[in-house]
């Protein structure tokens, strides 16, 4: 595969890219290349703007924020009580309107809620990174990564940090090691929140002893599942267990202690079980916080785990039903390189099944819909409109419905196509004539689309039709 | 509304009843105390000109179009006009302005454009240039700079209504726009487009398309029009969503330009008009978007108020329709079609043809209506005599190339 053709270079730049904008696929002649240099190239798929707030500063601002609220409340609560007093001799006048006035105070204080407007800003630097990505091939990355150990904003608490985790957490691994991305984010305050760990004690720890609460089992679980062997590789409900018993302790300062630590991670000995855990056949003494760095070390080296992850990047870029050949490649790498994930992204993107393969998979919504605003050219002043697109389509960002993420099976998705039209046709006709379909097309296809696709183009009634069109057409909605 | 533009002051004003001051008041007033409006309409996808007003006295006319001929007969009889023409049943509020003389019919019109793309259509539509190409001005815009100055307010500002503003209107001139609140609603032919695109490319996406469609026709005839206005609404014609468009979008062009200190010229553009299969002249498709527009035109006057009868509208469209209905009761990309011009200052009341026939050895290529009239004739006219631009302007700058088309005098009263 020395050389590859047009053809391929094309589907390739939509499998493992994002849709390319204005000039893009004219400008590269070798796209294996253009792919290996954006995996080099050290500043691809990270986030550079001082104004986004780490996750302990966002913590503290949503806990202000908050502390601001109840108190504006309580105070709103005293001066209408003081306020009844003197109506007390004429009902007619009290009720109804001191109830509006009510309901009144704390929706205005919910209009300018830190922990939403964090998620703006930070959906809005991830839209704008997408947009101005290169190829996008780091940035695709980053959303599979961040798709593998999600979070939601639904969960209380998480909504002002999902955007840090996946700057913090995320983005700087994406071609670094697996352990440590994986370390980044079991110890990270988003996951400990979204998977109660935080507030996971061990029995016999000094804190468990003296309340009458205890372990938590979802992260440990959710860890062997989803994140590294995945689900019945071999472990059992005791290795759960002891796993979840390792991991007390890793929790998060809380914000009314410190207003310079709260909202970090922390390990607190004092909620964490003592003595040694024996795992999938293998002891680990108390060390403390490195009990458990040593159970993710080495579940990060289990073959289980190169398998899971191959088997995962494999559906997600290149088919439902992956060739096993392409599956083994990358475990293997996997394994050769003890999880050096360039490496693999790299293998990915050179294996000849991940070229060959025919575009059968749909484009996530997100994908999709960012790929139409690159084609044309939009860079959205406000986000909040995208994101409302991305809630109708059924991937709303950051918002997983469970922890194993939006769906990559591509029949998850063809019952959003109704509501993919609607969205073609309202960016398009925000683009309305003021771009040719044609270069657009030719732009994103090259020369690469079906002549059914090219004819219904020409005979569009209008240009933002013709987009819309393209926007549909099967060749943008699958890769 | 997924991709609302940030509502301006100047739309909550609107929004709200009350209206503003403009920063530059663009005015273009003039001696006599004359104070005249032009909104351009543009109708992008080819109206079928024939169908809108139908030459029921050609002795053609039924055999071209069989069953799908409008006549004076029938359940639903096209309105009179004289003893030749007669228009759409679906227009009963320009039938009206038409008897009271505030509606001029200009047939078998057509653009110096002779071939049959819808692109480079409109793109010799509203640029006001002979040959299509990607420009950034259309003719309205240009023609502001050739309109005479009027003391210290500043004319040279146009006004359009829609997503993104018609190129007819776009240019050096700074131009203000008004989105409508509501999108325009998703037209079942682009669902058919796409749909018989997938047929042959991707049955798997056509199945699912099929299906939604076919979820959502249920949706709309069991009168849950409104809602499905909301949500995802993509089959059947949204009669009631596509009026309400159209009446929004023009019922808030006439607001902007009503007002003493308000926009004098102004263009909004309506997507749907290209009606190959199905095109429903007396009862479908066509029917409900002519009856859109006819409340349209509706909204226009009650809302230009007194200015009404200083104002100008001109509907315009691409170009015409085969004079045959084809196979699928539709017709094709043709050649002359009709001008609309609406408006108390017109002299009306007038249907202007120089009558080709409908003979087959009169039409077009052996398959259109003859276009015996420029339309840029009837657009110089407008704007030499109702905004008294300069007569060599017109001819250089806004419609270049166009020598031997001389205004049409006698438009306005």
């Amino acid at each position: 595969m020395a050389h590859d053709s047009h053809a391929q270079n094309v589907v390739a730049l939509h499998r493992f890219g994002l849709a390319p904008k204005p000039g893009l696929l004219a400008s590269i002649s070798d796209m294996r290349s253009a792919l290996l240099a954006e995996i080099d190239h050290p500043s691809a798929g990270q986030i550079k703007n001082d104004a986004l707030l780490s996750s302990g500063e966002a913590a503290r601002a949503a806990f202000d924020f908050r502390q601001h609220r109840k108190a504006a409340r309580l105070t709103a609560r005293f001066q209408d009580d003081a306020s009844k007093r003197p109506t007390n001799g004429n009902p007619s006048s009290s009720s109804a309107p001191q109830m509006a006035q009510q309901d009144a105070a704390p929706k205005l204080d919910a209009g300018a809620a830190v922990p939403q407007q964090i998620y703006l800003e930070e959906a809005k630097a991830r839209l704008d990174s997408a947009l101005v990505a290169d190829v996008g091939f780091v940035e695709r990355l980053v959303w599979f990564w961040s798709n593998h150990f999600c979070v939601s904003a639904d969960k209380s608490g998480v909504r002002p940090l999902c955007g840090a985790y996946e700057r913090e957490a995320i983005r700087p691994y994406v071609r670094g090691k697996f352990v440590d991305m994986l370390l980044a984010v079991e110890s990270h305050p988003a996951m400990l929140l979204y998977l109660d760990n935080a507030r996971s004690i061990g029995p016999n720890s000094f804190a468990g002893s003296r309340r009458n609460k205890g372990l938590n089992e979802n992260l440990a679980r959710e860890i062997l599942e989803l994140h590294t062997l995945g689900v019945r590789t071999g472990y059992s409900q005791d290795d759960v267990i002891n796993f979840a018993k390792v991991i007390t302790g890793w929790s998060i300062v809380p914000p009314m202690q410190s207003t310079e630590r709260g909202g970090e991670f922390v390990f607190n000995p004092r909620l964490h079980e003592p003595g040694s855990q024996r795992i999938i056949g293998r002891d680990y003494e108390d060390r403390g916080f490195e009990q458990g760095r040593a159970v993710m070390v080495a579940l990060a080296r289990s073959p289980a785990t190169a398998n899971h992850i191959a088997r995962k990047l494999a559906c997600h870029f290149v088919a439902d039903d992956p060739p096993r050949s392409l599956i083994y490649r990358l475990a293997r790498r996997f394994i050769d390189t003890e999880g050096d994930l360039k490496e693999v992204s790299k293998s990915l993107i050179t294996a000849p099944e991940a070229w060959d393969a025919a575009p059968t998979k749909l484009r996530r919504p997100s994908e999709w819909l960012v790929g139409a605003l690159r084609v044309s050219g939009i860079k959205p002043p406000d986000v909040r409109p995208t994101l409302q697109a991305q809630n109708l389509l059924g991937e709303p960002l950051w918002r997983a419905p469970a922890p194993n993420g939006f769906s990559d099976d591509s029949a998850a998705w063809m019952d959003g196509l109704v509501q993919r039209l609607d969205i073609a046709n309202q960016i398009a006709r925000r683009v309305g004539d003021t771009v040719d379909p044609e270069a657009v097309a030719q732009n994103t296809f090259s020369a690469f689309l079906s002549k059914e696709t090219k004819d219904a183009l020409a005979r569009a009634e209008n240009r933002s039709q013709a987009l819309a069109l393209l926007f549909m057409a099967p060749e943008f909605q699958r890769r | 509304m997924i991709f609302p533009h940030r509502p301006t002051r100047r739309e909550l004003l609107l929004g709200s009843g009350a209206l503003f001051a403009w920063a530059y008041a663009p005015r273009v007033p003039l001696a006599e105390g004359r104070d005249p409006r032009f909104l351009v309409v543009v109708l992008r996808g080819a109206l079928d000109g024939l169908a809108t007003v139908a030459p029921v006295g050609d002795p053609d006319w039924e055999r071209l179009r069989g069953s799908s001929a409008l006549t004076l007969v029938g359940p639903t009889p096209a309105l009179p006009l004289d003893s030749f023409f007669a228009l759409n049943p679906a227009m009963p509020n320009l039938h009206r302005l038409y008897k009271a003389g505030q509606a001029t019919i200009i047939h078998a019109v057509a653009t110096p454009y002779r071939e049959r793309s819808h692109f480079d259509g409109q793109d010799v539509l509203e640029s006001g240039l002979i040959r299509p190409g990607f420009v950034g001005s259309g003719w309205l815009n240009r023609a502001l700079f050739g309109l005479p100055a009027a003391g210290r307010v500043n004319p040279k500002q146009a006004f359009a209504v829609g997503p993104i503003a018609p190129l007819v209107a776009r240019g050096p001139a700074p131009i203000l726009v008004w989105t409508p609140s509501r999108l325009p609603p998703a037209s079942n032919d682009t669902m058919s487009r796409l749909l018989d695109l997938y047929r042959h490319t991707d049955p798997a996406l056509a199945r699912v398309l099929e299906e939604r469609s076919a979820l959502s026709v249920i949706a709309q005839t069991s009168g849950m029009n409104e809602a499905s206005m909301k949500g995802p609404k993509t089959t059947g014609v949204p009669g009631a969503a596509l009026s309400a468009y159209f009446a929004e979008s023009a019922s808030a062009a006439a607001k902007f330009m009503a007002r003493p200190d308000g926009p004098r010229v102004g263009a909004l553009a309506f997507d749907g008009w290209d009606t190959h299969a199905n095109e429903g002249a007396a009862t479908g498709r066509l029917a409900v978007l002519l009856a859109a527009l006819d409340g349209a035109i509706n909204a226009i006057e009650a809302d230009l108020g007194e200015a009404w009868h200083e104002s100008v509208i001109a509907v315009v469209t691409e170009f015409g329709r085969t004079a045959h209905i084809n196979g699928t009761e539709g017709t094709d990309h043709g050649t002359a079609t009709v001008a609309l011009l609406i408006g108390g200052a017109l002299k009306g009341g007038r249907l202007i043809s120089d009558w080709p026939g409908l003979s087959e050895a009169n039409l077009y290529e052996g398959r259109d209506l003859k276009p015996t009239t420029d339309l840029r004739s009837v657009l110089k006219g407008i704007l030499k005599d109702h905004l008294l631009a300069d007569e060599r302007f017109l001819t250089k700058d806004v419609f270049p190339g166009s020598q031997g088309v001389r205004p049409l005098a006698g438009l306005v009263a």
